[in-house]
């Protein structure tokens, strides 16, 4: 199988390339990159004006296997991050049994090689404390060795002090960053909407900003204490990036990500009471959005991450408080990237590849993607000015739970290749 | 739109149609002792007005007045396309063993006759109800007729009636309207 | 002008318009409230289903009374003994209750945002008679009626909410429709009890009674929940009464006529006392049969749209 990918934009940050290609793919391999290449027995795909990039990475998500397959499996979670331009993706370990344990991360390797061929590269983060349940280590070392690649108890922060210190402290032995669902919970209880102009007038408990500042705050100077790897899930505050951009400075190994709703929507869209606007951390402020703009533009932002969080139909199809929290990102990731910071000059689209691939692998201790002759092909191509109508009937995952149907954007996957195989969008 | 056929009652022919009316009902009752005036809103409030002004005038008598709004107890209310507004019955006086002096502009179908009998009843138990009209057109789709009549048109059942008076409209007079075109 | 919703929902956002033809024809129904047979065919023929997922007696015997007298079918529903202890979720209680035919639906539900999501998923008109901490529409009317029958009118009153603001679905409901009337709006409370960035709805605050009692012209006293949060929004029933209580030394100090109004159920001498919510200036009584009247008013205006 020969595939001639002619006129792309190669956008490869690890090796610093900018510059339009042709590319031989022989049977997976990178066989040649040069301009002009022809090569008769080849299918031949035409990339002018669009971009080849190494594969990207979405180092949050939930495939909910094993225990909720109702809502995804890794079967149809694999599928929708093909279809949403990922090669590899992090799956975060609130499964029932939880990831807790080496058989569970084997489990899902297993799984993922089964799905698309092999296709997407299903990193297992192993949970921080037994069961999740807050109160004493995992076997951390296990899990690392056997794959995990951090570790989180994501979807509930890791709450006692002296365990997170002593998570920090454990996991920097076997270089693995502690991800953290940064909240502290005795200021969110009951929570379910920003604390704020909606929550007041809409009537709902109300989860106040500070409870995310305040975990993030005690987490760094834990991180400084212990010279552990600590990385900020999902950042939906200002003052969150305020901290984080304070500890680069003193060159802490510390780390964030945001989602694509968290930089797209504000907690104005709760003004119907869709369930499809309810996640954790919620919906903030517009200041909190032009926030995270901000922090993608200077870099205090590494990542962009989607918290893909599959629930079905019947789940959210309830009153605001009683349904479970999360969206589905997966596959309007790249358009939203490319709608809101691409077009509106937040980043170029050589940022956008660091932070959708070369950032999140540097801070997973992932090898870099080699993008040279001989090499295997692990590529993202996407098309920086497609405009697309959101349509959830049409997407590869399970769940159709997003706030983003109908809505109109710009920037689209072209197609994945990875492990010797591809996926066409 | 609906042209002007012809006038009725001209402002002079009304007064004393009011008047006729007036005495009638005084002769029918021996007197204004056990009266009592309740007019159909809109038009009907007004005429009931004038004709106890004039027994009041006759009888030295003051006379309990009220004004029934009978659009609760429309037979029509749910199927209508346009949402009636309430302007609320207005009786601030006991009707029980009362003659009530029902009156209306026009007697028409008799269905806002019967809707304001409905409610009248619900209002307390009269010694009787009498009903009195400016205007019959015909045309009756229930079993009502009237005890005092101004004046008998005959009309088609597409034709209207309009009647104005000089509280609302500036002048005293009824009309008799073609059909709409 | 009919109402421009099919729903009655919440105040917030509702034209001035509406709410004037809410009030207006509730004046209508009060009169027949006044009458020897206190009953009116309107409905008649229609069905209305009360689905209370939380006790709330006085609430739905007013719907149910204003109900019965415009001459509705009633359906009663309360979620205790009822599917909804067996799972079953709103949506498929409230459709089972629509496949029965019926034409209106008044919910009450703990969860703010419950009749929003139950107008948009049956056919029926929905009249929210409280969700969560969200909105009590009917409740914020009858208040708002009530002042205009004490006073005339509601533009340029100081009427000043005192309480738990922040889980208030009264407070919410009367600042709405208060302010969209042109009425001066305070809140008082403790600082626990008033929720952040209030001010935004346009109300002034104040955590001190005797601060603002001089000034008002309409006390709304809200029920203290003495289970809610036990201990964390204030530290006792004692210190609240000491500081909230609305007492009649404190009115008189404040040297003003003030008309005193109360959701109920009222607790006896924790944020009212006795006195007060007996005397002359309290509408306690009026409010409850104002209730009847704007909730017949609602129903009929809501059946009627055409």
């Amino acid at each position: 199988m020969q595939l001639l990918l002619t006129g792309g934009r190669l956008i490869d940050p690890p090796t610093g390339r900018d510059a339009t290609v042709d590319m031989l793919i022989v049977d997976g391999r990178i066989e040649r990159i040069g301009t002009n290449l022809s090569a008769s027995a080849a299918q031949v795909i035409d990339l002018r004006g669009k971009i080849v990039a190494p594969g990207f990475i979405d180092m949050h998500v939930h495939f909910r296997e094993p225990g909720f397959e109702y809502k995804e499996s890794i079967a149809s979670g694999c599928a929708a991050a093909a279809a949403g331009g990922f090669t590899a993706v992090c799956c975060m370990p609130n499964t029932n049994p939880p990831i807790d344990d080496e058989s569970l991360v084997h489990f899902i390797h297993a799984r993922s090689r089964e799905a698309m061929g092999g296709l997407v590269n299903v990193y297992p983060v192993g949970a921080v404390t037994a069961g999740r349940k807050g109160e004493h280590l995992a076997p951390l070392a296990e899990l690392a060795a056997a794959g995990a690649v951090a570790f989180s108890d994501d979807g509930d922060p890791v709450h006692d002090a002296e365990l997170m210190r002593r998570a920090l402290e454990y996991s920097a032995m076997f270089r693995r960053p502690i991800i953290q669902h940064a909240q502290e919970p005795s200021l969110s209880r009951g929570g379910v909407a920003n604390e704020g102009y909606p929550s007041v007038t809409l009537g709902l408990p109300p989860m106040p900003r500070i409870a995310e500042e305040m975990m993030v705050a005690r987490d760094i100077r834990l991180a400084e204490y212990t010279g552990g790897q600590y990385h900020v899930a999902h950042v939906s505050v200002a003052e969150t990036l305020d901290l984080v951009r304070a500890a680069r400075t003193k060159h802490l190994a510390v780390t964030c990500e945001v989602a694509p709703h968290h930089f797209t929507l504000s907690d104005e869209a709760l003004a119907t009471y869709d369930t499809n606007t309810k996640m954790n951390p919620p919906l903030r402020t517009r200041e909190d959005i032009e926030a995270m703009k901000a922090g993608l533009r200077d870099g205090t932002i590494d990542v962009i991450a989607t918290d893909h969080a599959p629930h079905s139909y019947d789940e959210k199809e309830v009153e605001f408080a009683q349904a479970p929290f999360g969206i589905i990102g997966l596959e309007t990731a790249i358009g939203l990237a490319v709608t809101e910071l691409v077009k509106k000059n937040v980043l170029t689209l050589y940022q956008l590849v660091e932070k959708f691939s070369t950032n999140p692998r540097n801070i997973l201790h992932l090898p870099v993607i080699d993008i040279a002759e001989g090499s295997q092909a692990n590529l993202t191509l996407f098309d920086p000015t497609a405009e697309w109508l959101v349509d959830p009937a049409t997407f590869k995952s399970h769940a159709r739970n997003t706030p983003f149907g109908g809505a109109r954007l710009t920037g689209r996957p072209v197609g994945v290749m990875n492990n010797g195989t591809s996926f066409w969008c | 739109m609906r042209r002007l056929k012809a006038q009725i009652i001209d402002p002079e022919g009304f007064e004393r149609t009011l008047t006729r009316l007036a005495h009638e009902i005084l002769e029918k009752n021996r007197g204004a002792g056990n009266i009592v005036i309740v007019g159909i809103r809109t038009r009907g409030e007004f005429i009931a007005r004038r004709i106890a002004a004039i027994i009041e005038t006759v009888e030295h008598t003051t006379l309990s007045i009220g004004s029934l709004d009978i659009t609760l107890y429309r037979d029509d209310l749910l199927g209508k396309l346009e949402q009636p507004q309430l302007k609320g019955t207005d009786i601030l006086f006991d009707i029980n063993g009362h003659d009530v002096i029902l009156i209306d502009d026009v007697l028409f179908t008799g269905r806002t006759i019967r809707a304001a009998l409905d409610e009248l009843i619900d209002l307390g138990r009269p010694r009787t109800i009498q009903l009195a009209v400016l205007v019959d057109r015909g045309h009756r789709q229930v079993p009502i007729r009237a005890d005092y009549v101004g004046k008998n048109i005959p009309t088609s059942a597409d034709e209207s009636i309009r009647v104005h008076v000089k509280e609302v409209d500036g002048e005293d007079t009824v009309l008799l309207m073609h059909p709409e075109e | 002008m009919p109402l421009h919703s099919k729903h009655l929902l919440g105040l917030d956002g509702m034209s001035r318009e509406d709410l004037q033809l809410i009030l207006d024809t509730a004046v209508s129904f009060h009169e027949v409230l006044e009458r020897p047979i206190k009953k009116v065919p309107p409905l008649q023929g229609k069905t209305v289903a009360n689905m209370f997922f939380e006790n709330s007696t006085r609430t739905r015997l007013s719907f149910e009374l204003a109900e019965r007298r415009l001459s509705a079918d009633v359906l009663g529903f309360a979620a205790t003994g009822s599917s909804v202890s067996k799972g079953e979720t709103l949506k498929d209680t409230a459709r089972n209750i629509e496949a029965m035919k019926v034409d209106m639906v008044v919910l009450r539900h703990g969860a703010a945002g419950a009749a929003h999501y139950l107008s948009r998923v049956i056919n029926a008109n929905v009249i929210n008679a409280g969700d969560g901490s969200h909105e009590h529409p009917t409740q914020g009317l009858l208040d708002m009626f009530t002042i205009r029958e004490k006073y005339g009118r509601l533009n340029d009153l100081h009427v000043c909410i005192v309480g738990d603001i922040a889980h208030s679905r009264v407070a919410r409901s009367n600042i709405f429709g208060l302010k969209t009337m042109g009425a001066r709006v305070s809140v008082c409370g403790p600082a626990t009890m008033i929720p952040r960035e209030i001010e935004r709805l346009g109300v002034e605050v104040y955590h001190h009674l005797d601060d603002v009692l001089p000034h008002v012209d309409v006390l709304n006293v809200l029920r203290i929940q003495l289970e809610r949060d036990a201990g964390r929004l204030f530290p006792s029933i004692r210190e609240y009464r000491q500081t909230y209580g609305v007492t009649r030394k404190r009115m008189e100090k404040a040297g003003r006529v003030v008309t005193v109004m109360h959701p109920g159920p009222i607790n006896r001498d924790v944020e009212i006392s006795a006195d007060v919510a007996d005397s002359e200036h309290s509408v306690i009584l009026q409010q409850v049969l104002n209730g009847v009247a704007v909730r017949m008013s609602v129903l009929y205006l809501l059946s009627t749209r055409g």
